[in-house]
């Protein structure tokens, strides 16, 4: 009695690599888009960051003395970081968003690659930070910022941030999916961030806080990265954080693309 | 007889221990439109979730097609349509747009999906919104696009988790006949509904759930016969005499009415005949009402008169 019904042709499900990229690319697509519509998130990922480096380059520079080169060559290696974690956050609350709107529900009934979801997500989150690193860059260079050690160490240090900042999505999906709701996803990512961002090498000499702060300052991945960025970018030797750093980003990376693509997996 | 849809003792338990689905056996046939009909929080859409492989059942089984909605959840996948519950639109897409998507990840190729995505949002009547972001879209008209959306790869089983709420009568029309031009085609549906009328005119079968489980089943008219023939509508003088005369029937013959305003509605379990034994408790309680009407039964009283026991205990507060 139990025979499958052939009224129509029946489909037989595809699977395999080529279909988990081209559905990548249709979840990465969709996200691009949505990235450019909303306001908030052109706000977010555009013009806060110009006004970090307005901010820190003319009101708060001129107090901060730093080794070597100028305020703004020291300043922009921690824009960069900053602008890639800070976006992060749009991972977290677009997905929360996803999951709360009944989106990821349409996408687990669809023939689709479901790893796809998460992989279109990051994919599209690494599009929105090269993008964004160009138009920094470019803002840094015209209120002064220069690069000291050749245009291909300091594109190797970007892709270097990009690495880290693609870790960090994973991380942050995971955040997503593991929120409530959206305002609780952003609530949950602050609180991970602000340390990381503000008690590190990134706009401030770790030398000038307190000592008690300091091996923290000087151990925690967000410092390796700047410091790694600041030596592709304006000189001095490049080896050990440049090996630090990528072992942060491949380690995270292991870590949590699979606990993201495993919550992902159990939040049903 | 093809079976396009099993389920065998599904159960689902929610996190804090929710038994959402507690034992729920089906059969639909292929071909045919099988009714799921239940109070908020049967477990309507639990089923519906588990049946599309959203949800993963913690015990019973399951299939679509032949297909297990657990081992071979695939094959189940690249078959079926969804139209869920809650419009799954993408606000920040056009309506053109969210259905390329939905039409590529289906397996469609673009040009495919872009073509299919016009014919469908001709049929929902959204062709001049096509281009519009969703966010501008009317609530009735996300609905259709998210049915649009379930209908890109001709499914051969389609799940329609509340279709019609939200929509306009027009557009509720207009989509059974949709409904029912794909089951002249061989399309076999799965939908849940609150509305009793569309269960009646749009299934082959319903199935009344409650409490997770299947506590009544039959074609609309072998579930009308199980009330009696008969059900007696009365009109009393006020709202309040109503209500008493609901507690007094509920007292003397066990049965609790339906009360619409200053309308008491009851079913007649041994027909006519018991029209006397009412008129007699009435008139002893000096209840007597304004008008008195005998018709046939209504899908509408086989629901209530099955799950009344929920609205008794909504009354008291007592259900989550
Ligand atoms: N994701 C979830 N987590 C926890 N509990 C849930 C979840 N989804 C549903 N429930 C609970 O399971 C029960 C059944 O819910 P379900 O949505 O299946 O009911 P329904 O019959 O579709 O109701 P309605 O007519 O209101 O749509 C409810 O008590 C609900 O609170
Ligand atoms: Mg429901």
């Amino acid at each position: 009695m139990t025979v499958a019904a052939k009224v129509h042709s029946e489909v037989v499900a595809e699977r395999g690599l080529s279909r988990f990229f081209s559905d990548m690319f249709v979840v990465t697509e969709r996200n691009i888009i949505a990235l450019v519509r909303i306001p908030q998130s052109l706000f977010f990922s555009s013009v806060q960051p110009i006004m970090f480096v307005l901010l820190f380059r003319y009101v708060f520079g001129g107090a901060i003395n730093v080794p070597g080169h100028s305020y703004v060559d020291f300043l922009m290696p921690g824009i960069f970081l900053q602008t890639v974690a800070f976006g992060s956050i749009g991972t977290a609350i677009g997905l929360a968003e996803d999951l709360h709107k009944g989106f990821i529900e349409r996408f687990r009934s669809l023939p689709m690659a479901r790893s796809a979801v998460l992989a279109g997500r990051t994919s599209a989150d690494l599009i929105r930070n090269i993008g964004v690193l160009i138009l920094i860059t470019a803002v840094g260079i015209l209120v002064g910022f220069r690069i000291h050690a050749g245009i291909w160490a300091f594109l190797g240090g970007l892709l270097l941030i990009l690495l880290f900042a693609y870790a960090l999505s994973w991380g942050f999906s995971m955040i997503g999916l593991l929120a409530p709701n959206t305002e609780t996803a952003q609530v949950m990512s602050f609180p991970l961030l602000f340390p990381l961002t503000f008690a590190s090498s990134a706009f401030v000499p770790v030398q000038s806080m307190p000592g008690w702060l300091q091996p923290f300052a000087n151990n925690q991945p967000f410092s390796i990265l700047v410091d790694a960025m600041r030596a592709l970018s304006n000189g001095g030797p490049t080896a050990d954080y440049v090996i630090k750093s990528l072992l942060w980003s491949v380690g995270l990376l292991i870590v949590l693309a699979p606990l993201a693509a495993r919550r992902f997996r159990r939040s049903f | 007889m093809t079976l396009a849809i099993e389920a065998v003792d599904l159960v689902k338990v929610f996190k804090g221990g929710v038994r959402a689905v507690d034992g729920l056996s089906l059969e639909v046939e292929a071909g045919t439109v099988f009714g799921l009909l239940g109070p908020n929080g049967a477990g309507k859409t639990t089923v519906v979730r588990i049946l599309t492989t959203v949800f993963l059942p913690d015990s019973g089984r399951a299939s679509v097609l032949g297909h297990d909605v657990v081992t071979a959840s695939e094959e189940v996948r690249a078959n079926i349509g969804l139209a869920g519950q809650f419009a799954a639109v993408d606000e920040n897409l056009t309506g053109l747009e969210n259905l390329r998507m939905i039409g590529q990840l289906t397996r469609l190729s673009r040009n495919t999906a872009v073509a299919r995505a016009n014919e469908l949002l001709e049929l929902f009547e959204l062709t001049d919104a096509a281009k519009r972001i969703a966010k501008t879209y009317s609530g009735g008209m996300r609905r259709r696009l998210d049915l649009a959306a379930a209908l890109l790869h001709k499914p051969s089983v389609l799940f329609l988790d509340e279709p019609t709420t939200g929509l306009d009568p027009y557009s509720r029309q207009a989509l059974w006949g949709v409904i029912e031009e794909l089951v002249n085609e061989g399309t076999t549906v799965l939908l849940t509904t609150q509305y009793m009328e569309e269960a009646d005119r749009l299934s082959n079968v319903i199935a009344v759930v409650d409490h997770g489980k299947v506590i009544s089943q039959g074609t609309p008219s072998e579930l009308k016969s199980t009330l009696g023939a008969t059900v007696i509508d009365l009109e009393m003088s006020s709202n309040e005499e109503a209500d008493r005369l609901g507690r007094l029937l509920l007292e003397k013959i066990g049965k609790q009415p339906r009360l619409v305003g200053a309308g008491v509605e009851l079913p007649l379990e041994n027909g006519p005949a018991q029209v006397r034994e009412l008129l007699e408790i009435m008139e002893a309680a000096d209840l007597m009402p304004v008008r008195l009407d005998l018709r046939d039964p209504s899908l509408d009283d086989v629901f209530l008169s099955l799950t009344g026991h929920v609205a008794a205990e909504l009354q008291e507060g007592g259900r989550k």
